[in-house]
């Protein structure tokens, strides 16, 4: 792990923690409106400042947190879990099984622009927590497919595979305990950059209008809700948007990092 | 019958060599059709193209499906509540919206039903292959006007956002290149990580407030002059030089490696020559592709960018006039020209990719 990585672990860990503790961090509450302090610069009493209609900036991002959060584990692990499994069922069985996934259903998906989809399904769908991580789940599963296909193409043929099929093992024995534990890898870096794309895309939704709905504190609307007001109070749009900014690149620097770990050839480099 | 024809091609009456073989052999192949690598070639490009169109009827379909699951009707929507029955039925009957809406249906009474081609699904795809993508349910335009209107903006952001990713990832990524590992590498590299996780609407506020409203250059939104493009293409270019600066480092570190390098340094060629006319140019296949690739995920985040600089391209006609207005009609048409134009761009540079190099054409 090189020393940018470790940046971003403590980055990752003091949002998680400000996530889990966000009812305790928080000094104000996130939806409590106060028009006479609009706009009020950071201070003591509000430490980044209020909002256009005087809401604590600093307990808004803490608890935005939990938003951004919540839905980037939910999309990695419902998505992960999906393409592994499809990825998986690809791999090993091939043959027109993997033809039909492979060929056209992986390609239907890495033929659209992700960003799109989103906006497509949410547009139709309507907006809201579990249509956004049901719409970046569609999006996101393809991702850990294609990744894990490859993977278990290439397990599939190591020597204790063999044996265990010499052995009489059943193709769910071998997939699971044999093949995924062996494959499974570098999947963790597609998790780990896969969180900063779901937060991210998150973000994005919201900032676009089509995300979580006002007056929840998620990141992209409280961006897109400054974004009037910043050429006078640059502060309501510079924290919402160092918060993005720094999570993203958490996870980005900590999927880079592992990449690195555990692909010798370029830890050498 | 081989050795007859092998003695006959030779030039002695001794064994034919392997080369005389070798070209009896491709006489007899080319006999029977036209040479085999054709043949491969041809088959490559009718699968590519037979599965392109797969994607597109799957996109045209999905998109035709999810309106349907839209809750509530069009008419009420767009009409509002205070709309008479007989002004909802002409809106229906108008656009469509009472004949069934794919082939087959399902009703509680009826059961199912096989409609013919009495419905909305053949219609539309009647109505694309005619170029016609149907009429707004809003303006009563048709949604190909609307969207020729305001598709040469969009595409005007997206060429100069690649200009300038280009303009900055090939002197970084060299730069870093070349003092691999060094301090100046890690800067680039630092930067490269910075606009991948910098988002778009982070980004673009921040170079309306530095150069908009204390500088004064630019225009924060609109793109009434030709200089308004020079915020919104950073903002859309940043990302897309970042990725570039990372590839165009490792390309030229590996290029470094090669032979040729140590050659035209031997011949005492000066190290900007070196690199820029040699490596650089062994070093920007893959930049190419990645381009390629790039221009699709341009044109779809667009979208944000368009938005934030108020830029009147296809992203704003989805948004403020599609999504916010609940026209699904022209919301089916942009999200199809989209993805139509992100599926064209793949497949072309897929196969721009393989002529550019040999080993991928060859094998």
């Amino acid at each position: 792990m090189n020393r940018l990585s470790y940046i971003g672990i403590a980055i990752a860990a003091a949002v998680v923690l400000a996530a889990i503790f966000a009812p305790f961090l928080a000094t104000h509450d996130v939806t409590a409106q106060d028009l006479a302090i609009r706009f009020a610069p950071p201070s003591a009493e509000h430490w980044f400042g209020t909002d256009a209609l005087g809401r604590d900036i600093y307990s808004r991002l803490i608890f935005g947190a939990r938003i951004s959060l919540e839905v980037g584990i939910t999309v990695v692990v419902v998505s992960g879990t999906i393409g592994i499994l499809i990825g998986s069922i690809a791999g090993y069985y091939g043959g027109w099984i993997d033809k039909v996934l492979s060929g056209y259903l992986f390609n239907v998906f890495l033929a659209f622009p992700g960003l799109l989809l989103a906006i497509a399904l949410v547009a139709f769908l309507g907006a809201g927590l579990g249509k956004l991580i049901l719409a970046l789940c569609i999006i996101g599963w393809v991702g850990y497919a294609r990744v894990m296909r490859g993977q278990v193409l290439k397990v599939r043929e190591y020597d204790f595979v063999q044996a265990a099929k010499a052995l009489g093992a059943g193709n769910m024995r071998i997939l699971f305990t044999h093949i995924m534990p062996n494959a499974i890898q570098p999947l963790i870096v597609q998790a780990s950059l896969g969180m900063a794309g779901a937060v991210l895309s998150e973000a994005s939704l919201s900032f676009l209008g089509l995300g979580i709905p006002p007056p929840a504190p998620s990141w992209g609307t409280m961006i897109e809700e400054a974004r009037q007001y910043f050429a006078a109070t640059p502060h309501v749009l510079f924290f919402p948007g160092a918060a993005i900014a720094l999570t993203v690149l958490a996870f980005n620097f900590i999927g880079d990092g592992l990449r690195e770990y555990l692909d010798p050839k370029q830890r050498t480099r | 019958m081989l050795l007859a024809a092998a003695k006959l091609g030779g030039s002695s009456a001794a064994a034919p060599t392997q080369h005389e073989i070798c070209y009896i052999f491709r006489k007899i192949i080319n006999f029977f059709g036209p040479p085999l690598w054709m043949k491969y070639k041809l088959l490559n490009f009718a699968r590519r193209l037979g599965l392109m169109l797969l994607v597109i009827w799957t996109v045209v379909s999905a998109v035709t499906l999810l309106i349907e699951l839209v809750p509530g009707s069009p008419a009420a929507t767009i009409l509002g509540e205070t709309a008479t029955a007989e002004q909802i039925d002409n809106f229906n009957q108008k656009h469509g919206l009472d004949r069934p809406a794919f082939f087959i249906s399902y009703t509680n009474e009826n059961g199912l039903t096989w409609n013919g081609t009495n419905n909305r699904y053949y219609d539309y795809w009647a109505g694309l292959l005619h170029g016609d993508l149907g009429t707004s349910f809003r303006t009563d335009r048709p949604v190909l006007d609307m969207i020729l209107d305001r598709y040469p903006a969009t595409i005007k952001l997206a060429l100069a956002a690649m200009l300038v990713a280009v303009g900055i990832a090939i002197p970084l990524g060299v730069l870093a290149g070349r003092h691999k590992n060094g301090v100046l590498d890690n800067i680039a590299s630092f930067i490269a990580l910075l606009g991948i996780s910098l988002p778009t609407f982070v980004i673009g506020p921040f170079l309306v407030y530095v150069f908009a409203v204390k500088l004064g250059w630019f225009s924060p939104t609109g793109s009434l002059y030709p200089e308004d493009i020079v915020l919104p293409a950073i903002t859309l270019g940043a990302a897309l030089s970042a990725i570039l600066t990372r590839m165009v480092r490792s390309s030229v570190i590996e290029e470094l490696g090669e032979d040729y390098v140590r050659t035209a340094r031997a011949k005492g060629l000066s190290e900007r020559t070196v690199v820029y006319k040699h490596v650089l140019k062994n070093g920007l296949i893959p930049v190419v592709t990645i381009l390629g690739l790039q221009l699709g995920v341009l044109l779809a985040g667009a979208i944000i960018t368009e938005k934030i600089f108020s830029w009147q391209g296809l992203g704003l006609l989805l948004l403020e006039d599609g999504i916010a207005k609940r026209d699904y009609r022209l919301v089916q048409g942009c999200v199809l020209v989209i993805s139509v134009t992100y599926i064209l761009a793949n497949t072309l540079t897929d196969l721009v990719y393989r002529r550019l190099d040999p080993r991928i054409r060859l094998s």
